[in-house]
C-alpha cells in the first residue's frame, strides 16, 4: 500500500504552500489585498496540514523519505520590479495544483478504504484548496494585463 | 430675505406627527428676494432632496425646498439651507493653470487642453492606454459620468476608472449584486410612511441625511410610531431615539448580525414558504449562523444577550421592516458580508418588493448612484456584466466601437488599486475630478508621496482650491450645481434635474464640455470613422437621450423619462418606461430578482476571498431569478489595540459638513456651527489619561499622527473618534486630517477601504 507515502506527499505540499503563501505575504507587504489575503490563506494551508497528521501517522508504515521540494524550484530565482508579483502568484498557483492534486488521489484511496474520517478531511480542505487557487487565478487575471503590458 | 427656521440650531424643523402621505412643509433661506426659481435638487448628502434655487440679477440668493417633490416635500437640511453661499466663495477657481517651474501659473483652455492631449497620446504610444487612470466622484451628473465612462472604456480603452464612490458605496453595490444579482435599492422613501419597524446598521441617519431622518422623528411622533433597532458603537442622535441601541465593539457587525439571524431562525420568524420559492442558500445561511448564541454574541461584540434577544423581537415580529446600512458597515472588516446580512433578513421575512418593506443600502453622496450606474467607476453602465460577452457586445454596438476596445479582461480597476499603480509608477497620468483625495483617502503620507512623485502626470479638475489641486499639473476650473444642467439619482431611485440657474465664475467650465472637449482634441472615433462623443452629443440633454438608449430593457431603465418630464414636477423612480410611465416604487414586487445568468450585473465571489466566479462557475449555479442567501463566520480586524497602540480609533460624519468641506467650510453659518475637528474619548479613558473637554490631545497611529482638542463623553471606554472632513486648505500647521491615522487595506469584494478602525495611542499634550 502506497497511501502512506501519498499522505506524506500531501502533507509536504500543504506545507510548502503555507510556507509559499507566508512568503509572498511578507515580501509584497505594499500590496495591501496581498498581504492580507496570502497570511489568510496560508493559514488555512496550516491547518489542513494539521488536519493531514493523524492520517500520515495512521498510514506511516509506508511513507516515503523525502518528497521533492517543489517551492524551492519555484520561488529560486530572485525577483524583483512589476513582474515580481505576478511571477510569485504563478508560483503560488501552480503549488495549489500540486496540493490539488494530491488531495484528488487521496480521496481515490479514502473511498476505496471506506475512511470516514479520511473522507471528511477530504471534502473540507479540497474545497478550500480550490478557493485558495481561485482567488489566486482571479489576482492573476488582474495584474496580468498591466504587468504585461504598461509596467516599466 | 427669508428664514422658515435656524436650521443650525433646529436640524431637523418642528415634528407634524402624521400617517398616510408625509405632510408638506417648505423650508426657505434667502438672503434677498428671487427674482425667479430654479428647479434643482440638493447635492449635500445622498437624500435627493428637491429644491428650488433662487436667482436674483444672475446670483443666487437661496433656496427653498420643492413642495411637490416625493423626496422632501418642502424639507431642506441644514446643508441644504446655507451650502449653496459657497458658489459664490471668492476663492473659486476661475482659470485654468498649469505647473511651470514648480509653481502652478494662470493659462488658457486651449494651453490646459492641448498639454493633456499631448501628454496623453505621448503616454499612450509609450505605455499604452493602461498607463492612464481616472479617479472620479460621486458629485457630478449622470450625463458627465456617462461622458466619461465612454471616453474611458471606448475612446482610451483603460480599465483604470473609479470614483470616490469606492470610499463611500461600493459596499452597497456589492451587496445588492451579490443578493438580488444587479445593483438598485429594492425599496422606496415611502416605505418608512407605514413601515413598523426601522432598523438601522452603522448608519448615523440623523446626522446624514437629516430630512429623512425628519421623517422618521414625524413618524415617531405621529399615532403609530415605528420601533427603531439601531447597532452602533456610539451614542449618536439617531441611537438617542432607538428602543433599541446595541453598541458592539469596532468590527464585529458580522457576529451581531449572525445572531440576530440565529434568534429569527430559532423563533421560527421566518417566512418557509417565501424562502423556497424565492431564495437559495438557506441550510447553508443556517449553518453559518447557528454557532452564534446570544451568549456567544455577548462574548465577543459587548452587546448584552438580552439586549439581543429585544431586537430580535423587533425584527422577528413586525409585520413590516425598513432596514439601512451605511459606513458603519461599508467601513468596517467584513463590509459586503456584513451588509448582505441584512439582505438576508428581508429575505428571510419575506419583507422585499411591498410596501413598508425596504431595504436601503445607503448611498453617501448625491449622485453616487450615477457614478454606478454610468460606469465611471469600478461598473459597466448600466449595471452589465463585464464577464459577459454579450453585455460587452451591447455596449460597443452603442458606441460603434470593436469589443475589445472595451476593457472586459478582468474587473475594472477599483480606486485603491489605481493609487497602487500610480506608487508603483504603472499609471503616469491621473486624472481626478471633483473629489478631494488628499484628504479623504487613507494613509495620507502614503497618498502624499505618491501624488507628488515626479513620474506622475496629474490633472485636478474641481470649482475650488484644495489640498490635492495644490499637488497638480494642470488644474482645471469647474463649474458646479446651480451653474450646468444635468441630472442625478438618489438612493431611493428618484432621478432628478437640475437645471442651470447661474453662469459659472469666470472661465469655469461644467465637467461636461470639459470631457467632451478632451474627446473632441483627442479626436476619438467609432468604427464608421465618426467622431465618438461629438457627432451626436451637442447638450447634456442629448448625452441624457443617449443614456437612455444604453438603460433600455436594463434593471435601471430611464427610456421613459425625458428633460421635460422631469421638470414637471417631483423626481421619478426608475425603472420608468412604457410598462411604468410614471415610474416604479418597488423591485422585485414577485419576488423575482435579476439574478438570471443572461441578466445579472456579476457571477458572484467567494465573499470571504473576493475571488471572481466566472461564467461557467455561475452556470452550475444560475437560480434563475431567485435571490442568493449568502454568509461568512467572523474574522479578527487585521490591526488590533495591543500594548504600544492600546485605543480604536473610528472616524464619521458630522451633520454640518459634507466630505472635506470645500463646500460647507466656504459657508459661514455651517463652519461657525462646525469649525473644527476634535478627538471624542469616553469619560473613563479620559480620566485615565488626565484629559479633560478642550485640551489638545495627540492621537498616533503606526502610520501618522494628529493633534486634536478633545471632547470627552457618549462613546464606548477603549473607542475614540475623529470626523473625517477636515484638512489643511482653511487650516494649515496643525496635524488634524483623521486619514493620517487610517489603514490602507480593503474589503475583498468592494473592495472598499477600511476606516471604522485602526489602532491608536494618545496622550495630552500642552498646546
Amino acid at each position: 500500500m502506497h497511501l502512506g507515502n501519498y499522505l506524506g506527499l500531501l502533507e509536504n505540499s500543504e506545507k510548502q504552500l503555507c510556507d509559499a503563501f507566508e512568503h509572498v505575504s511578507k515580501k509584497h507587504r505594499d500590496e495591501p489585498d496581498i498581504e492580507q489575503m496570502c497570511a489568510k490563506l496560508s493559514a488555512w494551508s496550516r491547518e489542513h496540514r494539521g488536519k493531514v497528521m493523524p492520517f500520515v501517522e495512521k498510514y506511516s508504515k509506508d511513507k516515503s523519505k523525502e518528497p521533492k521540494d517543489l517551492r524551492r524550484d519555484l520561488f529560486s530565482e530572485k525577483r524583483s520590479g512589476s513582474l515580481a508579483l505576478l511571477r510569485d502568484l504563478h508560483d503560488l498557483w501552480l503549488l495549489t495544483q500540486e496540493v490539488h492534486l494530491c488531495w484528488t488521489v487521496i480521496q481515490q484511496a479514502a473511498l476505496g478504504l471506506r475512511d470516514e474520517d479520511l473522507k471528511a478531511t477530504y471534502t473540507f480542505c479540497y474545497a478550500r484548496t480550490k478557493r485558495q487557487a481561485e482567488w489566486l487565478l482571479g489576482r492573476i487575471k488582474q495584474a496580468a494585463p498591466q504587468t504585461l503590458l504598461v509596467a516599466a | 430675505m427669508t428664514e422658515t427656521r435656524d436650521s443650525i440650531k433646529d436640524i431637523w424643523g418642528p415634528r407634524t406627527g402624521y400617517t398616510g402621505q408625509w405632510p408638506v412643509r417648505v423650508d426657505e433661506q434667502t438672503t434677498e428676494t428671487p427674482d425667479h426659481w430654479v428647479q434643482s435638487a440638493c447635492v449635500l448628502c445622498s437624500n435627493g432632496c428637491g429644491i428650488d434655487i433662487g436667482v436674483k440679477d444672475g446670483r443666487i440668493v437661496g433656496v427653498r425646498g420643492r413642495a411637490v417633490d416625493r423626496t422632501n416635500y418642502g424639507r431642506l437640511g441644514p446643508k441644504g439651507l446655507n451650502g449653496w453661499v459657497a458658489n459664490q466663495s471668492p476663492d473659486r477657481l476661475t482659470k485654468p493653470q498649469i505647473r511651470r517651474n514648480g509653481k502652478l501659473e494662470d493659462a488658457t483652455w486651449d494651453e490646459a487642453m492641448e498639454l493633456i492631449v499631448s501628454k496623453s497620446k505621448q503616454i499612450i504610444k509609450e505605455h499604452t492606454s493602461g498607463a492612464i487612470g481616472f479617479y472620479t466622484s460621486g458629485q457630478m451628473f449622470l450625463e458627465e459620468y456617462y461622458a466619461l465612462a465612454i471616453i474611458g472604456k471606448a475612446g482610451l480603452g483603460t480599465p483604470h476608472m473609479d470614483g470616490n464612490t469606492r470610499l463611500c458605496t461600493a459596499t452597497a453595490a456589492a451587496a445588492l449584486k451579490v443578493s438580488f444579482g444587479t445593483d438598485g435599492q429594492p425599496g422606496s422613501y415611502t416605505d418608512l410612511d407605514t413601515t413598523e419597524a426601522v432598523l438601522l446598521v452603522g448608519h448615523n441617519m440623523a446626522s446624514q441625511q437629516t430630512v429623512l431622518w425628519a421623517r422618521i422623528l414625524d413618524r415617531l411622533a405621529g399615532p403609530n410610531p415605528p420601533k427603531l433597532v439601531v447597532i452602533d458603537p456610539r451614542l449618536t442622535f439617531t441611537a438617542e431615539k432607538a428602543t433599541v441601541h446595541l453598541a458592539p465593539r469596532v468590527g464585529t457587525n458580522i457576529p451581531v448580525m449572525n445572531g440576530l439571524l440565529r434568534l429569527l431562525i430559532e423563533a421560527g420568524h421566518i417566512d418557509p414558504a417565501y424562502i423556497a420559492a424565492h431564495t437559495v442558500g438557506f441550510e447553508e445561511l443556517k449553518k453559518i449562523v447557528d454557532k452564534w448564541t446570544p451568549e456567544r454574541v455577548e462574548r465577543l461584540t459587548g452587546v448584552p444577550a438580552d439586549k439581543l434577544r429585544e431586537a430580535a423581537n423587533i425584527l422577528g415580529t413586525c409585520k413590516t421592516l425598513v432596514s439601512t446600512a451605511l459606513q458603519g458597515v461599508y467601513q468596517s472588516m467584513q463590509a459586503t458580508a456584513a451588509a448582505v446580512q441584512i439582505n438576508n433578513l428581508h429575505l428571510l421575512r419575506g419583507l422585499i418588493g411591498k410596501p413598508g418593506a425596504g431595504i436601503y443600502q445607503m448611498n453617501g453622496q448625491p449622485t453616487s448612484q450615477n457614478t454606478r450606474e454610468c460606469g465611471a467607476d469600478g461598473d459597466l453602465p448600466a449595471f452589465r456584466n463585464w464577464g459577459n460577452p454579450d453585455h460587452i457586445q451591447q455596449l460597443a454596438d452603442l458606441w460603434n466601437v470593436h469589443p475589445d476596445q472595451i476593457p472586459h479582461w478582468s474587473p475594472p480597476t477599483h480606486a485603491m488599486q489605481i493609487w497602487r499603480y500610480c506608487e508603483t509608477g504603472s499609471i503616469k497620468m491621473l486624472w481626478i475630478s471633483g473629489t478631494n483625495p488628499l484628504v479623504s483617502l487613507p494613509d495620507l503620507d502614503r497618498v502624499r508621496k505618491t501624488i507628488e512623485k515626479e513620474d506622475l502626470f496629474v490633472i485636478a479638475q474641481d470649482a475650488f482650491p484644495t489640498e490635492t489641486t495644490k499637488y497638480a499639473d494642470v488644474v482645471l476650473p469647474a463649474a458646479i450645481w446651480g451653474e450646468k444642467t444635468g441630472c442625478f439619482t438618489n438612493v431611493d431611485r428618484t432621478v432628478h434635474i437640475s437645471h442651470k440657474a447661474i453662469d459659472p465664475p469666470g472661465e469655469a467650465r461644467s465637467d461636461f464640455d470639459i470631457f467632451v472637449d478632451y474627446s473632441r482634441r483627442m479626436d476619438f472615433r467609432g468604427q464608421d470613422g465618426s467622431p465618438l462623443l461629438t457627432s451626436t452629443w451637442q447638450t447634456t440633454e442629448d448625452a441624457f437621450e443617449a443614456w437612455k438608449k444604453c438603460t433600455k430593457g436594463r434593471p435601471c431603465d430611464y427610456t421613459g423619462m425625458s428633460y421635460a418630464k422631469l421638470s414637471e414636477g417631483s423626481g421619478i423612480q426608475w425603472p420608468c418606461n412604457e410598462a411604468h410611465p410614471d415610474g416604479t416604487e418597488h423591485l422585485y414586487t414577485d419576488g423575482v430578482f435579476n439574478t438570471q445568468i443572461d441578466n445579472c450585473e456579476a457571477y458572484g465571489h467567494d465573499l470571504e476571498t473576493g475571488a471572481p466566479h466566472t461564467h461557467d462557475d455561475y452556470k452550475l449555479i444560475d437560480p434563475k431569478g431567485k435571490a442568493f442567501l449568502k454568509g461568512v463566520d467572523y474574522e479578527v480586524p487585521h490591526e488590533v489595540p495591543d500594548e504600544a497602540y492600546p485605543l480604536w480609533l473610528t472616524t464619521g460624519r458630522l451633520v454640518y459638513h459634507f466630505h472635506t468641506r470645500t463646500k460647507t467650510g466656504r459657508s459661514k453659518a455651517l463652519n461657525d456651527a462646525a469649525p473644527d475637528s476634535y478627538v471624542q474619548l469616553a469619560t473613563e479613558d479620559a480620566a485615565r489619561y488626565g484629559i479633560v473637554d478642550g485640551d489638545m490631545v495627540e492621537v498616533t497611529s503606526r502610520r501618522g499622527r494628529v493633534l486634536e482638542p478633545a471632547r470627552v463623553g457618549d462613546i464606548e471606554p477603549g473607542l475614540v473618534f475623529i470626523p473625517f472632513h477636515y484638512g489643511y486648505w482653511d487650516k494649515p500647521g496643525r496635524p488634524r486630517a483623521a486619514n493620517e491615522l487610517t489603514i490602507t487595506e480593503w474589503d475583498p469584494v468592494s473592495k472598499q477601504p477600511h476606516y471604522k478602525y485602526a489602532a491608536v495611542r494618545i496622550r495630552k499634550v500642552l498646546a
